[in-house]
């Protein structure tokens, strides 16, 4: 801000003032006072102008500093790296010694003398769950976000909005743990019902048994991402500016008008940026379902039936018996579980530096 | 102007009813839903497919219908949109809050059925699946050292990285780093695990223990750490940004050198937030279990050090409770999983308290 009146002036002035000024660095007049007499000689006592500007120190305080800062940054880049690398050299091995198909074999036994396990069915029941889980959840949190920033009385918004905030910190394990003592009851029903009535679709199908199956692990997973969603889009929710509100509804707008055409285009970014990290803590959730599915291998849409896996919670399941082998296998599968999540992860990125340029909101 | 005052303040008695809207009557919406009931139930109970709950879900739907065809031919389209959006956000809010009281009220009721002295003083060393008794102060003291090791490593790390953010960095390279602490955000928990797995206990550890891989409590410490590092790099990075650039200023401009000025003037005035970001951090990895359950491998008996030998921790104990065949075992997993939500919780409202304390409100 400060530079706009010298500019003028330069521009005043002519051009060779505006190179003169750019050949003179603020720092520069400290060097060339320094060069015939030193301003920190005795006599001197370094005082008057910019001449006593202490000389920059070749290995002083503040280099150290930024070396450490720096060092931190890159410690963050390293990390990741290191992540890819080690992930890889342990899981070649497996993969080598593998006699199936890593990408599209239907089973997991690594251990044996002749090792075959393949991705596809993980990769299978993890997206699946986690597309589910998200279809469930996102509408829901969404509702919810709005109830308590734009329905609800403001104390008890903020109060239910603190509520929400703390359900987002209970470990999943609790949710998992919940899900296989309690909630499978309900879905046994549930499932029961829906395939009496609705059996003649293939998704319904089956003659049981029913109850750890991949609904149950879905319908916990969603409760579980449900807090993080809300929370997060009901923050953004309300960093809607109030005039944008208000011009809605003085144009006659209804309240469900006005949060369509003010509220939620203003918090789309931050609405992709939370449905996003809930899908990451989808597609990387363990214990809980680990806790709540079936574990089977094969690939199949029925999701009332005992069954379904994941990625992440074969790794829990399968971890304790691995040899050499079971364990590069389980390490291989951990690097394809990274990818996904780094995809996903960069793409929700891209998206919402790319919106911020044009809507400057909190994401 | 004055007129419209006037002419509000003595609302004549009879207003002409074409000049005001219709509206629904009050009672409208509230004999729709009894109605929708009513119906639902006859439709359910008559047809024999179903019970109670089957009651309710119909008759919500059969009220949303209902609801928007009063409203649509009594006030129009876009009032009779308004209201069912409206009935629809609330059904979400109930709909939610079922699930989340049920986790609530099961965590407290079936917690509290362990919840002794001896609880917190034994460990599982030695206790059969025929022992009612048995504890968790094992996985206790591994929970704390674990998470206490990694906020060592990790506090460091992140606030210099975050100070490099805010106030070194520049150009691409700064923005790689915040770009990448953002992908980081997203790792797994069992994929930080089977980093460490990979990186420290099959390859380093066997360097300190005789060729041999050796889980340990240090191993989690190192998993939890890749978890935590990028929260707290976001929060700093926050917390660094909302201080007043005049106050950097003013240190500059009484000689402060920069790295001075960063740690004596920056970093005092952003500390409540960022104590909060850590606080937040902590509460998260404390209720991890996938990356523990890899690397330091669980165990019954009492270990205090994290350098050797496995260690449990609370969330690794739930989780092996859970899939223990004991039928006191339970009992035990619900009250090591209400210790830890106990855990958690005081640690977020201690931060959530703090951050409302915080001067430098966003």
């Amino acid at each position: 801000m400060g530079e706009t009146p010298h500019r003028s002036a330069d521009a005043g002035t002519g051009g060779t003032r505006v190179t003169q000024s750019h050949e003179w660095p603020a720092g520069a007049s400290a060097r060339v006072a320094e060069a015939p007499v030193s301003p920190r000689s005795p006599g001197g006592a370094g005082m008057g102008g910019g001449g006593a500007l202490p000389r920059s120190r070749k290995f002083g305080a503040e280099r150290a500093f930024r070396g450490l800062t720096l060092a931190a940054g890159t410690a963050v880049l390293v990390i990741i790296a290191a992540i890819a690398i080690f992930l890889v050299a342990k899981a070649v091995p497996a993969l080598r010694a593998n006699t199936e198909n890593f990408w599209s074999y239907e089973g997991w036994s690594p251990n044996e003398t002749q090792p075959k396990f393949g991705i596809g069915t993980l990769a299978f029941g993890t997206v699946l769950s986690s597309a589910l889980a998200l279809l469930m959840a996102v509408p829901v949190a969404l509702g919810i976000a709005l109830y308590l920033s734009h329905y609800a009385p403001r104390r008890l918004g903020t109060a239910l909005g603190f509520l929400v905030d703390l359900l987002a910190a209970v470990p999943s394990v609790v949710f998992g743990l919940w899900g296989r003592d309690i909630f499978i009851n309900p879905v046994r029903d549930f499932s029961v019902w829906l395939n009496e009535y609705f059996g003649w679709l293939p998704i319904f199908g089956g003659d049981g048994p029913f109850g750890k199956s991949i609904m149950l692990g879905a319908l916990v997973l969603a409760i579980m991402v449900l807090p993080i969603i809300t929370s997060l889009s009901r923050e953004v929710f309300l960093q809607t500016p109030t005039a944008n509100e208000e011009a809605a509804l003085a144009l006659g707008a209804t309240r469900w008008e006005m949060l369509r055409t003010a509220v939620l285009p203003y918090g789309r970014p931050g609405i992709i940026a939370a449905v996003m990290l809930g899908l990451g803590r989808a597609l990387g959730e363990t214990i809980a379902l680990a806790l709540t599915l079936g574990i089977t291998f094969g690939i199949s849409f029925n999701l009332i039936q005992n069954g379904g896996n994941t990625i992440a919670a074969n790794i829990a399941n399968a971890f304790g018996e691995a040899n050499e082998t079971g364990r590069g296998a389980l390490i291989a599968s951990g690097l394809v579980l990274f990818t996904i999540t780094l995809i996903v992860n960069i793409t929700a990125r891209a998206i919402i530096y790319r919106r911020r340029e044009f809507t400057e909101s909190a994401a | 102007m004055t007129t419209t005052v006037t002419s509000h303040r003595s609302r004549p008695p009879a207003q002409p009813a074409s000049l005001r809207a219709r509206r629904l009557p009050w009672y409208a919406a509230p004999a729709i839903a009894v109605a929708a009931l009513a119906l639902s139930a006859v439709i359910v109970y008559g047809a024999g497919i179903g019970g109670p709950v089957l009651v309710v879900v119909l008759g919500a739907v059969l009220y949303l219908v209902g609801l928007f065809a009063a409203a649509n031919a009594v006030e129009g389209r876009r009032s009779a949109r308004n209201r069912t959006w409206s009935a629809l956000i609330h059904s979400a809010f109930v709909l939610a809050v079922l699930p989340l009281v049920s986790v609530v009220w099961t965590l407290v009721s079936k917690g509290t059925e362990r919840l002794d002295a001896n609880f917190f003083q034994t460990s599982m060393n030695n206790i059969g699946a025929r022992d009612a008794n048995g504890g968790a102060y094992h996985a206790i003291v591994g929970t704390l050292e674990q998470v206490g090791i990694a906020t060592l490593i990790t506090v460091p790390l992140g606030v210099l990285c975050a100070i490099y953010i805010v106030e070194y960095g520049r150009g691409k390279f700064a923005f790689a780093i915040r770009f990448f602490v953002d992908v980081m955000t997203g790792i797994p928990s069992i994929v930080s695990g089977l980093f460490v797995l990979a990186f420290w206990v099959l390859i380093v550890s066997p360097w300190f223990n005789d060729g041999r891989p050796s889980f340990s409590g240090f191993a989690a410490a190192l998993a939890l750490s890749v978890l935590m590092l990028p929260t707290i790099v976001r929060s700093t990075e926050e917390m660094l940004r909302l201080v007043p650039a005049p106050l950097r200023e003013g240190a500059y401009a009484l000689g402060v050198p920069k790295w001075k000025t960063i740690l004596r003037v920056v970093l005092p005035t952003a500390l409540p937030g960022i104590v909060t970001g850590v606080m937040l951090a902590i509460a998260r990895a404390a209720g991890e279990t996938a990356p523990v359950l890899l690397v330091a491998g669980g165990g019954a008996a009492i270990n205090t050090n994290p350098f050797e030998n496995n260690q449990s921790s609370l969330s690794l104990f739930v989780y092996q409770q859970a899939g223990d065949a004991s039928k006191y075992a339970p009992a035990r997993a619900w009250t090591a999983a209400l210790t830890l939500v106990a855990l958690v919780l005081i640690l977020t409202i201690a931060a959530k308290l703090l951050a409302r304390r915080n001067r430098l409100s966003r």
